[in-house]
């Protein structure tokens, strides 16, 4: 089957994988820095230095990555090489992402399980546990940018946006509820927005 | 405390097809399927100590990569039972490997498959009305899902009263990688300085 194209952008061309072992090297390096979460890495080096993917490309590839199940960067990862290279692509990104991580954890498993236990090691994981808080938190309000776009309007985006903040950080719900309700809402009020820009003849892409 | 276990090729099987189960319902990321993989292997089988569950999440937090590995590293440490103890050497290495084969395929292959299905067929009909309202209505709801669970990451360093220092780090370290770009290792070798020096 032939992989489908990347979304059409007859304004310039655009930045994309060169090949499989493209695909898999650049995913590779991706999870190589991605400690205490791959998710800011990706969006810093296929957003903002690759250009593979726009800002708003970004975040409707990461809904469906986050509403799937599975590890959200996994999903990621294998739609965006799918995209460019089929099914074949599609295991070369997925390949990428876990081979060389699960080399390293497995080998620090079996060396430094003695070490783990001390104060410093503890230390140094309570350390860049505060920084992997921040690069999650970090990557979130980069993505602000990308509701600009956004059919429900602005207005629409932040009370949205406060509910699901609110339900999942502090009220503690359950995301699948969380998801349903919220997203359910949410994707309902888009399609009569959608349905409207169309009708005034605007072609929103 | 090690565990010497024996395991038939019924309990690996048994493994496997609990971890497929839990493939499907981990929304949201493996790490949301944890506490049933605890209630399972720590709790009904036994084939993990508690010490080997908290820190094969600990490690694989650590450990550059996804934070599914923690799977990888769970099955790691039955395999490693399994044969008797890392003392075993390359029998603890084989059964380790073996252990780490089928608990990531296990929560791996369903997941993907849906995905892979899902999203391809998302593509190919990105231009209808509801695959696109679909999408455009999630935009501000996975956005604010990130800012939630940066914030729950960060919460679980206590208040920020108590322990300023964690917070302090959390909250400079955002801004930073919000508004420059300054490379995220630098930020992880800072914080992992602090903290061995037991400054946070």
């Amino acid at each position: 089957m032939p992989p489908a194209s990347p979304p059409a952008d007859s304004s310039a061309v655009r930045a994309r994988p060169q090949s499989i072992a493209d695909l898999f090297w650049s995913f590779s390096m991706l999870a190589l820095q991605g400690f205490g979460g791959v998710l800011a890495v990706v969006q810093r080096e296929l957003v903002e230095k690759k250009k593979w993917l726009t800002l708003e490309e970004f975040v409707e590839d990461w809904a469906v990555a986050q509403i799937l199940p599975g590890p959200n960067v996994v999903n990621l990862s294998l739609m965006i090489g799918d995209r460019y290279f089929g099914m074949r692509g599609a295991l070369a990104a997925l390949a990428g992402m876990l081979a060389f991580p699960l080399l390293i954890a497995v080998a620090m498993a079996a060396l430094f399980a003695g070490v783990a236990d001390t104060p410093q090691a503890q230390g140094a994981l309570r350390g860049m546990g505060a920084v992997a808080a921040a690069l999650v938190t970090a990557t979130g309000l980069k993505l602000i940018g990308a509701l600009k776009k956004n059919p429900m309007g602005t207005p629409v985006c932040w009370a949205l946006a406060a509910i699901t903040f609110v339900a999942i950080g502090i009220l503690r719900l359950p995301l699948v509820w969380v998801l349903l309700s919220a997203g359910g809402v949410a994707s309902l009020w888009a399609y009569r927005q959608l349905g409207k820009t169309r009708a005034l003849g605007g072609d929103a892409r | 405390m090690p565990l010497h276990l024996t395991l038939t090729a019924a309990d690996w099987l048994g493994m496997f097809v609990h971890f497929m189960s839990l493939s499907l319902l981990a929304v949201g990321g493996a790490i949301t399927t944890a506490p049933d993989m605890h209630r399972y292997l720590v709790g009904e089988q036994h084939w993990l100590t508690e010490d080997q569950f908290t820190s094969s999440i600990s490690l694989a937090q650590a450990a550059p990569g996804p934070n599914v590995l923690f799977v990888a590293l769970m099955g790691w440490n039955v395999g490693v039972n399994a044969a008797g103890g890392l003392s075993t050497g390359v029998m603890a290495g084989v059964y380790g490997l073996m252990g780490v084969l089928i608990a990531m395929v296990g929560i791996m292959l369903p997941s993907t498959t849906l995905t892979f299905a899902a999203a391809r067929w998302g593509h190919q009909n990105r231009e209808l009305r509801a695959v696109r309202a679909f999408k455009q209505g999630m935009a501000p709801i996975v956005i604010a899902l990130l800012i939630a669970t940066g914030w729950i990451l960060a919460s679980s360093q206590g208040t920020p009263l108590e322990n300023w220092r964690p917070w302090l780090l959390t909250a400079v370290a955002t801004v930073i990688v919000w508004r420059t770009k300054l490379h995220l290792l630098w930020l992880l070798g800072g914080g992992a300085l602090l903290g061995w020096m037991g400054w946070v």
